[in-house]
């Protein structure tokens, strides 16, 4: 994404509202727990899995929702790595870089991913297809190096492996 | 010293439909649950307590007698939490048990809540293990259907509910008070201690937090004995123990042996030795990165338990054992195992916040070559600056293993300064 676009771009995102189905959810997420702040994190994660991120507008119909302020919502999303403030790539590839995995190679797994993407870690490919990030462990390191893409982990790897499976995804 | 000639824990592990609550229940699981609700409740943490069962999640601290910190007479709702965090490097044994036996670890989770008097499980789960949750969300939901979880269970009287929840990516959320702000809906910010969390957990209820092994052992200690579980291993160490085997070794992954089985068994018999036999082996983690180094001198005659460790100056923590061979630059390890502190360090504390990234790119920079004459002395001083001054330990798990490496590898650190290179990358060049 270049320079001049993101601005816009990220404003359009930030307005973006929960559907109603996912409101539902919310609700529902609440009433299981003995106190809804404790929805807070279900909630998040369910604006996730609508949105492929946490739109402040989302946030804001969180907030809204458990009884505490958007900034409350905003300080806890980025507290934690796994929630995207903006929009991500299709597929997030997540490469382990903790000791593990960096004595069976995730050097230079990262270097090949870098050099076929086309991106460093932490960016997304123009396309829109890939974000690739570096992570710390993924509690998987006797199968290392390892990567988790979306929801899937990925063990065993070898470039050849991950190559397979990159070029298999849309 | 008993040594476990049985599998365990992991007996079920090889059987794909396992995760199923009529294969589990074929084999057994659910039995003991029935037996302890016809139990009275303080024999089975007396059971608990005599067996020696100590914490699988870091500390080693005794099972049994934390139950007993569980206030007896207070009205308020109790809590059982089952941390399922797993996120110190090095660790994959709880993914493990939930992913393959998720039944027989609800199993252990009931029984202990019924021990402490508990109406109410939280099993906080690290948002990375999305097939961990789903199959322990499965299986939560077989258990209900069938009144292993519920109003009055198995006709018992006692009714008992479990809530999953799932984290969302924060290596400090494994830390207990961490866990419960974090179950909270706040950021995942340690918590002072005392009130500790039997007197003041979640919402400020009597709480008991428990690693997924730990609990895991609760069943087998009431079908078998205490007395069973206390014989192996040895006094204060007991019981079987799942090793995580990670890094240089032919067959890493994921080993069940009594508690203190010698590293050279675990590695040698168990991990197949290193993965390139030409290598010699150079250095172990035994016990989590939050452990301190240990030479391969020092692993000959290593008995791998919560005392002998300790005493030797590191711990067997989470029990995730990482191997690295002779071809592994010291300097630069270190520099990952500091990465990852300088990552996560939750920012409450000065020493931490700040420490935890000094020391990391001072020795980021002393591997590129920077480093200069007073920097070691400058790291360890900065290291004791961080030891026992802030609200958790995790402070502590960053600085420790830091001057464990200056300490037990210095002459690395001083051929990188005095070099200016890494000696290794210089020699293959
Ligand atoms: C920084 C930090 C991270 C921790 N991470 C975990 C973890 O991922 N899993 C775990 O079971 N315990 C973890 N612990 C230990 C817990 O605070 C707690 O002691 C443990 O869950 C208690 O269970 P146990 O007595 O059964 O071992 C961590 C502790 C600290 C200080
Ligand atoms: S020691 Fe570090 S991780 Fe622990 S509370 Fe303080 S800043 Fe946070
Ligand atoms: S070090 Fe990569 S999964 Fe643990």
């Amino acid at each position: 994404m270049n320079g001049e676009l993101k601005v816009g771009i990220e404003f359009e995102h930030a307005a973006q509202g929960l559907g109603e189905s996912t409101l539902k959810e919310i609700d529902r997420a609440i009433a299981r727990y003995p106190r809804k702040e404790s929805a807070l994190l279900p909630a998040l994660w369910l604006a996730q899995q609508e949105q492929g991120f946490c739109s402040l507008e989302a946030q804001k119909q969180i907030a809204e929702k458990i009884g505490v302020s958007p900034a409350f919502v905003a300080g806890v999303v980025s507290f934690y790595t796994m929630f995207h403030t903006r929009p991500v790539g299709r597929h997030v590839v997540d490469l382990c870089t903790t000791v593990s995995c960096w004595l069976r190679g995730s050097d230079d797994l990262l270097s090949q991913l870098e050099r076929k993407l086309g991106i460093k870690a932490g960016e997304t490919t123009r396309d829109g297809r890939f974000t690739l990030r570096t992570v710390e462990c993924l509690g998987s390191c006797g199968t290392a190096p390892m990567c988790q893409i979306n929801e899937d982990y990925h063990e065993d790897l070898t470039f050849k492996k991950i190559d397979t499976i990159l070029d298999g995804l849309k | 010293m008993g040594a476990l000639t049985e599998k365990v824990l992991t007996r079920n592990l090889h059987h794909a439909d396992q995760p199923d609550i009529d294969a589990a229940v074929g084999r057994g699981a659910y039995r003991q649950l029935a037996r302890a609700l016809t139990m009275e409740r303080d024999a089975i943490v007396e059971e608990v307590k005599k067996s020696g069962l100590r914490g699988r999640g870091g500390a080693g601290f005794p099972c049994g007698l934390k139950w007993t910190f569980m206030p007896k007479d207070s009205p308020k709702p109790r809590y059982l939490v089952v941390n399922c965090d797993e996120s110190e490097p090095g660790t994959f044994k709880d993914r493990l048990l939930i992913e393959r036996d998720p039944h027989m670890c609800l199993e252990g989770f009931l029984i202990s809540a019924y021990a402490m008097r508990a109406s109410l499980i939280f099993i906080y789960i690290r948002g990375e293990f999305v097939l961990g949750h789903n199959t322990l969300a499965r299986a939560i939901e077989q258990a209900r259907a069938k009144g292993y979880i519920g109003g009055n269970v198995l006709g018992s009287g006692w009714d008992i509910d479990v809530i999953l929840h799932r984290g969302a990516g924060a290596y400090i959320c494994g830390e207990e008070t961490a866990l419960m702000e974090s179950l909270e809906g706040k950021r995942g910010y340690p918590r002072l201690k005392p009130p500790f969390p039997a007197s003041y957990g979640v919402y400020g209820n009597p709480t008991t937090i428990n690693n997924v092994e730990t609990l895991c052992c609760v069943p087998f200690i009431l079908e078998r004995g205490s007395a069973w579980f206390a014989g192996i291993g040895r006094e204060k160490n007991t019981g079987p123990k799942l090793y995580c085997l990670s890094g240089h070794v032919k067959r890493p992954g994921v080993y069940e042996a009594e508690v203190g089985i010698p590293f050279m068994r675990l590695f040698g018999e168990l991990g197949g030795g290193l993965l390139d036999p030409k290598r010699k082996l150079k250095a172990v983690i035994p016990g989590g990165s939050s452990a301190a180094v240990m030479t391969a001198s020092e692993c000959d005659d290593l008995p791998m338990d919560f005392d002998t460790l300790m005493a030797r100056g590191s711990m067997l923590g989470s029990a995730g054992v990482m191997v690295m061979d002779d071809s592994v630059c010291m300097v630069r390890a270190c520099e990952r195992v500091l990465k990852f502190y300088a990552h996560e360090s939750c920012g409450q504390c000065t020493p931490c916040r700040v420490g935890a990234d000094w020391i990391h790119r001072t020795v980021a920079r002393i591997e590129a070559g920077g480093g200069k004459q007073g920097d070691l002395e400058t790291l360890v001083s900065v290291c004791d600056g961080m030891i026992g001054k802030t609200i958790c330990v995790f402070a502590d798990a960053a600085a420790l293993p830091a001057k464990s490496f200056v300490a037990k590898f210095r002459d690395e650190f001083n051929d990188h300064i005095s070099l200016k290179t890494c000696p290794m990358r210089a020699g293959k060049a």
